[in-house]
Order: C-alpha cells, then structure tokens, then sequence
C-alpha cells in the first residue's frame, strides 16, 4: 500500500540556499546536516510550503504550486523540531483514535490519550507528535530531528519504528540529522549543506 | 421642568478637583499625572470645538453638512483603533480594514435607525444623526480595536501553534480559528457586560441625560433600549467584519502565516 511517487525539489531556494535540486524515491530517506544556522530547518518548510521560497516542489506530477496549501501539506507534512498543542488533553488532538499496538510501540498506553497536554515532558511531546502526524497517513515525511530529546534506548525504539513505517507506506522522507552513526542506519541519501549548495556524501 | 444652567467657573472646581488627583498621583508616584491632565484638557477643548460645530450644524440642517461630520468622525475613529493595537498590519491595513468595518456597521446601522425606526423629519435631522452616530462610532470603536489588537497579538504569541497547525494539513480558518473566537468574544464582551449591568448596576449616560433634560423616564428608557440595541448591532457587525478580513491578512494566498506583515510592538 501507499503512494509510489516521488519527491522532487527543482530550483529550490529559500534564505541562504538557492537552486537546490533533489529527489527522493518512494520509500527512500534522504538524510539532511549541515551546522545549526545552515538553513536546514527552513529548506523543510520551504518543501511544506510554510515560507515564501524560490522554484518549485513536485510529488510525482503535482506540483505544490498547483494545490491549495493545506492539500499540499496533509500531503507533505513537516514535523517540526518542537511540537505544539492546543487542547486540553492529547486524544483531542488526534483525528482518529490511534491503534494501541501504535501507542505502545511508543512506549504508551490507550491511558496516554486522557492525558493533560500540560503534563507531558518534552520527549513524550515528541514522540506523540510524531504519532499525531503519521497517523493522519501523508504521503511525505520531512522530519526535523525526530529523535533529539529522547533517551538512547527510545531513540533506537522510534527510529525503527518511523523507518519501518516509511519502508511499508513508501514515503519519501527528508530527515534532518547530526548524529552520524543514525545517518549511516536510516539514508538511502546524504546532503549536507555547503554555503548555498548542498553536497551528496556517501550515506554510509 | 428645564436643565439648569451651568456656567463656566461652575466647571473650573470641577477642573480643579482633577488637578487636585494629578497632584495626588504625583506625589504617589504613579507616573499617571501627566496623561492624566492631557486626556483632562483635550476633553475640554474637543468637546467645547464640537459644541460649536453642532450648533452651525443644527443650525444649517443640511444633508451635505451631516455627511462631512460622520465622515470626519469616522476617519478620526479609524486612525484611533489604528493607535489602540500593539502590533499592527502594516501597509494601511489596519486603518484600512478598522475604518472600512465601522463604516459598515455602524453607517448601516444609523441609517436604517433613523429611516426605519424613529423617523425624524427629515431623516439626517442632526438633532438625531449626530449624537446617534457618534455613539454607535465610540463603542464600535471599542469593540474593533480591542478584537484587532487581540487577534494580532495572540497570533503573535501563538505562532508556533497555529503553524503547527498547518503542517498537520489544517486550512488556515481551522488553524486560526480559536484565537478568532477569543478576538471575537473580547470585541463584544464590553457591550454584553453594559446590556447585563444596563439599569442595576449603572443608569446609562444617554438616559441619564434625556433624563435631566426632563424627558419622561418611560420614554428616555425606550431610547435608551433602541440605542443599546444598535450599538450593539453596530459592534457585532463591525467587529465581525474586522475580525474576518484581520484575519485573512495573516495568511497569504498559499495559507502561509505572515506575521511579517505585522509591525513590531510599540513601547
């Protein structure tokens, strides 16, 4: 199941970077770094169509032009390296009901859905957020750092099981990323930023 | 039974009694004394300008007239609401969509007042017009300004929530859509509270008026119903409109918010 499209960025350019080319096969992750001011976090929402930017981004034959922003984005959704909520308690949040196989590969309850937003630490913001976003099946994933505020053993825990889920549905993913050995695990590709440009290294 | 004459040097121990509070206010401390006596001291001359101008007014009677004071009024309101945000659409919007609001509601509003309800002979009589307008235009006012600044501010702090929002596929009415209300509910809770304490808690500045005036209490209450009723009409509306075009401005034609098109907080 799935889409089997796609993502292609033609020309892209936002703050410091400019025409930048890329693709992402279907099921495929492409891993961004590049030093903390770089502009990797923007590029991400240039793709999401959140920021005013240069050229143009195609899933398959769309181009993001061509569709209001909001189809776009349910399409190609960006997790931001901070996610917000705006209910009082986290099952509000969610579309449907997660499946409780989904919240305990997680390290969660179907109790977790009752909870007070306010009560949540900042890795399980996280990982809830990453549960918020997948569960409303896009077809692309930009991830911005999916796994920064967790504890070793989680991390490994929802990297498996975000590649899994890319793997099965066949999203093509962008992942920002610093930690190299994570790189080496999940890229099918590996961009770092260079001033403008951004150069292709070997994923492994 | 007619108003007893007030004369001016009756006013001046009014007058001194409000220098007599700066006074104490300085001597406190408070920093309050010298708004204080500007706010004292434009009351005086603004009101004292326009007791001139409504006596050529009534007494010329003409449409042509009337329409220049509302517009007039209804410019200076526009460039208040303007002053009242802390963070305002840049590029004339905020006067723009403040003064094109009031317009709306509360032009409409006076206008099928007076031609469809009281009916003066005729219809911009400024005995009515006047005073009816700039009523409907000083609460309008309120209402406008207080939802716009509350709109523009909570956007600001709240950005991250409502971009968050976007990312997850929402269009941007949903994404917006609670701090919509709240501006919504700040611009007409003012009129909501005054209808609710309307006669328990405070005799309401027209009637009191008409009252003194030696109207009948029966028929200065039925004014005062009338009036209450288009202010808040008149607010409702503006607001609303104000509320909605506010709002579709923070967002570009690609649902991106743009709070670049805010301007930074004024000190």
């Amino acid at each position: 199941m799935g889409s089997t499209e796609p993502l292609r960025l033609a020309g892209v350019g936002i703050g410091a970077l400019s025409e930048i080319d890329l693709e992402i096969a279907p099921g495929e992750i492409g891993c961004l770094s590049g030093a903390s001011g770089s502009g990797k976090s923007r590029l991400l929402r240039a793709v999401a169509d959140l920021e005013p930017h240069d050229g143009e981004v195609w899933l398959g034959e769309q181009a993001q032009s061509q569709m209001p922003g909001h189809v776009w984005r349910r399409q190609v959704m960006l997790l931001p390296a901070e996610s917000h909520w705006w209910e009082d308690r986290v099952g509000e949040h969610f579309a449907k009901r997660p499946a409780e196989s989904e919240l305990a590969v997680l390290g969660f309850t179907p109790d977790t859905l009752e909870w007070q937003v306010s009560r949540l630490s900042t890795g399980e913001k996280q990982r809830l957020g990453l549960l918020r976003a997948v569960s409303l099946e896009p077809r692309v994933l930009l991830l911005d750092e999916p796994t920064a505020n967790l504890d070793d053993a989680t991390s490994a825990r929802v990297e498996a099981w975000l590649v899994d889920r890319i793997r099965s549905r066949g999203w093509p993913t962008l992942w920002v990323a610093h930690d190299r050995a994570q790189i080496a695990r999940v890229a099918s590709h590996h961009w770092r930023i260079a001033g403008a440009r951004l150069e292709e290294l070997e994923p492994a | 039974m007619s108003v007893i004459e007030l004369s001016w040097w009756q006013l001046a121990l009014a007058a001194l009694m409000v220098v007599a509070l700066a006074a104490c206010t300085a001597a406190m401390r408070l920093g309050m004394s010298r708004s204080l006596l500007i706010a004292a001291l434009r009351t005086v001359i603004q009101l004292a300008l326009v007791g001139l101008v409504l006596e050529a007014l009534f007494a010329a009677e003409r449409l042509v007239w009337v329409v220049l004071m509302a517009l007039a009024m209804l410019l200076i309101a526009g460039r208040e609401v303007m002053a009242r945000q802390k963070r305002r659409l840049l590029g004339g919007w905020a006067f723009g969509i403040g003064t094109l609001s009031m317009f709306l509601s509360s032009f409409t509003v006076a206008v099928l007042t007076l031609t469809v309800i009281i009916g003066p002979e005729p219809w911009y009589l400024p005995q009515y017009a006047i005073p009816l307008l700039g009523m409907l235009l000083g609460n309008t006012m309120t209402g406008v300004a207080l939802a716009l600044d509350r709109l523009t501010d909570t956007a600001w702090r709240q950005r991250g929530v409502i971009e968050n929002r976007l990312m997850l596929g929402q269009p941007w009415q949903e994404a917006i859509g609670d701090i919509r209300r709240e501006a919504m509910r700040s611009g007409l809770m003012p009129m909501i509270n005054a209808m609710a304490a309307a006669g328990v808690v405070s005799l309401p500045g027209m009637m009191t008026g008409q009252i003194l005036a030696g109207t009948a209490p029966g028929l200065a209450v039925k004014y005062q119903i009338l009036i209450m009723f288009a202010i808040t009409l008149g607010t409702g509306f503006g607001t609303l409109a104000a509320v909605s075009a506010g709002s579709r401005r923070l967002f570009d034609s690609r649902e991106r918010l743009r709070l670049d098109r805010l301007s930074s907080p004024r000190t």
